[in-house]
């Protein structure tokens, strides 16, 4: 490749990647060279400011037609520019709270890497939601995993921390394998890792030989993916390390990484296996292996609702709820009905900010208190009312009750699995029994909010709080928190009343993504 | 057809939510006031509503319809296909419901004046229940009347839980997750109406399901009809309560504070009657017809079982949880009777259970605010302590009992009237529950009155100023509908012809 096609190509579309990326590699640098005295904390700032000019500039790149670049290995179609915007509004939210956040031992040496492994995690998943590629996908999903493994072992003297990252990394790299040995049969039965060319090529397969090797490369790839995404079975990694991870990057992790598994999940299972005939009238493959993703979403959602019940600690608790969430949007991908994309976008959309501002409040309440056990949400309601009612708006929106983002999101979901012919009875009534179990823990924790007497270091705080005196709570409200709090609380409302500004930001501006394979 | 009459009714407790919010934790007047001034607009739109409309006001002056959302991207092809809308409206039945809604939300507030502790949060909860209560009965499609029914779940959640007595987050939960699971169901019946039909508006959907070969976008086959009216019978019959499903409804009117389940018993019951009639009976009126003979046994069970277990218990406030299933089943047997009589005598015993349950539950919290104590056996001697009290608990009861002259009598007797021209054998049984419910009201009643005097009643002072008002107000409606029924049965006409015929 010479110079000059080097420079024909339309580098206009991967401005939001360049400028993450330009703004990770200046973090790392102002890191190295500036004296240690200089308080990291600005480098966050940096980097929130260029996770918004990239927010800016796919916003800009929004009217324009979808194009490819480096010989299709780039795409810029509409699913790109739609999944695009939730993982910067994501990452910008984690930013906030990263800013803020302090674990006991202190961040020691190692704030910087906190911020410029966020941003490399996030170009990562940017590269994955417009590849075009599988070497592409591949790279941009090791980018976002092998970040996300530093991430969660950062606080480097905590044994948790420790245990959290270890096992991510071994289970992550099992599954990335198992991925990739899934992938490989595709590329041996179709010669080519573009998946355009693949899908070409895919659709003339008749040969049942083949059929019976994509069958078992389906399930590899779906058994890798399913890790990512943390689907049932393939969870167990889950509540281990969101206990253990510092909790913007559990943050990240269950909201940001996940649309990601999400994003891969789609491109990849819509591009290979979609192309696939199978059978006299030439019925999707992708269509044959539905019962099957079925299954494993029905799974997900029972045990990620079922288990929550049993925790006490917020955060585990808040993994096997990220698991469930996993189960319901695979409800959507599995009816891939009319409105599937519209759907998961939504609910992906809904859980981004309902998750991110559960996790801010989660954050401030268990920083002060060293350790994560439910009872020290007891007696919020007194200590700081405010707090506890925007925390209750998120509990509600994550429970799915009218009135919030999330209820929108699962009536979506809920609708697409019932308006394909032959309706999902099963995983419709799963979805909604185990909606019903999860009002049992997310109202447990409103109990303690609401109803519990506050205990311990927070009952002296509430008696001084009665006495006048301003509570710690309140004393130093971390800016960055509030915002993310005020945010989100702000928006789970905002998309479960007036819910069609977002479909018709969808409708106008993404067209039900057609041009998805174009 | 867009006046916004009746958003500003259902929205109307909303600005007291709002003034709260600005109020000092701490000023118990000011808060009480507050709380229930909120609620009187509601009140004066609603009876403002009923009597123009008794004036020749056609209801459907106060529909009102705005585009809400559209899912999934049919713009193009048919902007009404997938659209939810927002829209309000009334017809005779839901009328008279949010009357009944808006009167019994101004009094249980004045009944309000019991609780003790954190107003602020109460009556905030309290008026989002007024609104959740308002906007079911004026709902016009089911996602819309879905969000106001689960909008009354949490408010009621927290009432329970945070103000209720003994075991109150026990109740509490066993409120949630019972009608948690009612509400899925409804949810499923709504979701598979709305996905195969695309539309969820209920008068479109009781033309689209019962006209032959009408354009849908996926068909509806007859046995998956009868699946989704035996789901919403499930669904409804959990709030009513019909029988296996009403143990939470027991915990919540033993535990609940007195003035919640004046609202609880009054109105929140009635949701499930409701629902039966507007969607079981207008939607799916075939597979309705064919389940009537289950409904009217369920009826006649509910009612025996609600009666007999009544005459065992020593608590009163068991004794009225218990009487609530009973007259449920009155309800229920006269929709399972089918018929004009039948359904109007449903409709007529919905509201006038709605007045004498509140007036009663009314008069037990006056009563356990002075003596606390609900037990039936500790009680004895209450009419020399009390008179007026005791008075008005003779006549609460005798209302209930279905004595002439009192609204409890005329729905009874139409709900039977019904049921005895298709099931004669069934009604036959069901009279005994008429008998048992004398029997249990009266011994508890007047072991309550009269009886052994176990405690000494100085000190303690009857009816007191603003208590007067709950009292008048329930004992002049009931007297009223027991007089001169027509106050009900005009609304009706053009229902319960439309329903039964």
């Amino acid at each position: 490749m010479d110079l000059e096609t080097l420079l024909s190509f339309e580098w206009s579309l991967m401005t939001p990647e360049f400028i993450v990326l330009i703004v990770a590699t200046l973090l790392t640098l102002l890191d190295l060279f500036l004296p240690k005295k200089f308080n990291r904390n600005h480098l966050g700032w940096i980097g929130l400011a260029g996770i918004l000019l990239a927010l800016v500039s796919v916003f800009g790149l929004i009217g324009r037609d979808p194009g490819s670049i480096l010989y299709d290995t780039f795409r810029l179609d509409s699913f790109a520019k739609a999944f695009k915007i939730l993982l910067l509004a994501g990452s910008a939210l984690v930013f906030l709270l990263a800013i803020d956040y302090e674990p006991k031992e202190g961040r020691g040496e190692y704030r910087g890497e906190f911020f410029y492994l966020f941003l490399t995690a996030l170009l990562g998943a940017m590269i994955m939601s417009s590849s075009g590629d599988l070497i592409t996908l591949f790279v941009g999903l090791e980018l976002l995993s092998i970040s996300s493994y530093i991430l969660a072992g950062l606080r480097k003297t905590n044994v948790k921390t420790n245990e959290s990252a270890m096992k991510y990394v071994i289970n992550g790299s099992i599954s990335t394998a198992i991925l990739l040995f899934g992938m490989s049969y595709v590329y041996g039965i179709t010669g080519t890792t573009n998946l355009k060319a693949m899908a070409g090529m895919l659709s003339t397969v008749s040969d049942p030989q083949h059929l019976y090797l994509l069958g078992l490369a389906f399930f590899m790839i779906f058994v890798g993916l399913s890790f990512k995404i943390a689907a049932a079975p393939f969870h167990m990694w889950a509540p281990d390390v969101y206990e253990g991870s510092p909790t913007p990057v559990t943050a990240f992790l269950s909201v940001v990484s996940k649309t990601a598994g999400f994003i891969i999940v789609i491109r990849i299972m819509l591009s290979i296996f979609a192309a696939v005939p199978t059978g006299d009238e030439g019925f999707p493959m992708l269509f044959a292996l539905q019962d099957y993703i079925g299954f494993l979403a029905g799974a997900t959602m029972i045990i990620g609702n079922v288990v929550a019940l049993r925790q006490r600690n917020i955060k585990r608790l808040f993994a096997y709820s990220s698991i469930a969430h996993a189960g319901y949007i695979l409800v959507a991908f599995t009816a891939m009905s009319y409105v599937m994309f519209d759907s998961i976008w939504f609910y992906l959309l809904a859980y981004l900010f309902m998750g991110m501002g559960a996790f801010a409040v989660i954050q401030l309440i268990t920083a002060k208190e060293g350790s994560e056990d439910i009872s020290h949400f007891a007696g919020l309601y007194q200590r700081s009312p405010v707090l506890a009612v925007t925390m209750a708006i998120f509990l509600l929106s994550l429970a799915g009750i009218p009135g919030t983002a999330g209820f929108i999101g699962k009536l979506n979901i809920f609708l697409g699995a019932l308006m394909v012919n032959p309706s999902h009875y099963v995983l419709a009534s799963i979805m909604i029994a185990t909606t019903v179990v999860s009002y049992v823990y997310y109202f447990g924790i409103m109990t303690q909010m609401f109803f519990r007497p506050a205990a311990g270091l927070a009952r002296a705080e509430a008696a001084a709080t009665v006495q006048g005196e301003v509570p710690a709570a309140r004393r130093r409200l971390p800016t960055g928190t509030t915002a993310v709090i005020i945010i989100c609380a702000a928006a789970t409302i905002l998309f479960g009343i007036l819910p069609q500004l977002a479909f018709d930001f969808l409708q106008s501006n993404f067209n039900q993504f057609i041009d998805f394979m174009q | 057809m867009n006046s916004i009459y009746l958003s500003l009714l259902v929205l109307s407790p909303l600005l007291g939510i709002v003034l709260l919010a600005f109020m000092p934790k701490t000023g118990e007047k000011g808060i009480k006031l507050v709380g229930v001034l909120a609620t009187l607009p509601a009140t004066v739109l609603a009876l403002l509503a009923y009597f123009s409309y008794q004036g020749g006001k056609d209801l459907a002056d106060y529909g009102e319809k705005v585009r809400w959302m559209q899912f999934g991207s049919f713009g193009q092809l048919d902007p009404n296909l997938f659209t939810v809308y927002y829209e309000l409206g009334l017809d005779g039945f839901s009328l008279l419901m949010v009357v009944l809604t808006a009167v019994l939300a101004s009094l249980a507030a004045l009944a309000s004046f019991h609780i003790k502790r954190e107003w602020k949060g109460y009556f905030m909860l309290f008026l989002l229940l007024e609104i959740g209560m308002l906007g079911v009965f004026t709902a016009q499609n089911l996602i819309l009347f879905f969000l106001f029914f689960e909008i009354t779940l949490i408010p009621m959640f927290f009432l329970i839980g945070k103000w209720g007595y003994f075991n109150k987050e026990k109740a509490a939960y066993s409120f949630l997750v019972y009608n948690g699971l009612g509400s899925a169901v409804l949810l499923i019946v709504i979701m598979v109406l709305f996905a195969k039909t695309g539309t969820s508006n209920i008068e479109a959907l009781k033309v689209f399901l019962n006209t032959e070969g009408a354009q849908l976008p996926t068909p509806v086959s007859d046995s998956v009809k009868m699946g989704l009216l035996i789901a919403l019978l499930i669904a409804f019959g959990v709030k009513l309560p019909i029988f296996p499903l009403h143990s939470w409804m027991l915990r919540v009117h033993v535990e609940a504070p007195p003035s919640i389940v004046m609202l609880h018993s009054g109105v929140l019951l009635k949701i499930g009657a409701y629902g039966l009639i507007r969607f079981g009976m207008g939607i799916f009126p075939e597979q309705f017809a064919e389940l009537a003979v289950l409904i009217a046994v369920l009826g006649v069970v509910n009612l025996l079982y609600g009666a007999f277990l009544a005459f065992i218990q020593t608590d009163f406030k068991m004794v009225l949880a218990y009487s609530s299933i009973s007259h449920m089943g009155i309800v229920l047997i006269g929709l399972g009777a089918n018929n004009e009589a039948g359904i109007q005598g449903a409709i007529f015993q919905v509201v006038s259970h709605g007045l004498i349950s509140a007036l009663l539950f009314f008069l037990v919290s006056v009563l356990y605010e002075r003596v606390h104590t609900t037990n039936i056996n500790n009680l004895g001697g209450l009419a020399k302590g009390m008179p007026l009290t005791a008075g008005f608990l003779l006549a609460g009861a005798m209302a209930s009992l279905g004595l002439p002259g009192m609204s409890g009598f005329v729905s009874e007797f139409m709900a039977f009237l019904g049921l005895f021209r298709e099931m004669p054998i069934l009604a036959a049984v069901g009279c005994i529950g008429i008998i048992m419910t004398a029997v249990y009201l009266l011994r508890a009643v007047l072991a309550i009155t009269y009886g052994r005097s176990d405690r000494q009643y100085a000190g303690i002072s009857d009816l007191r100023s603003f208590e007067w008002a709950p009292v008048l107000v329930l004992i002049g409606l009931i007297v009223l509908i027991g007089v001169y029924p027509a106050v009900l049965s005009q609304p009706l006409e053009s229902i319960v012809l439309g329903l039964g015929g």
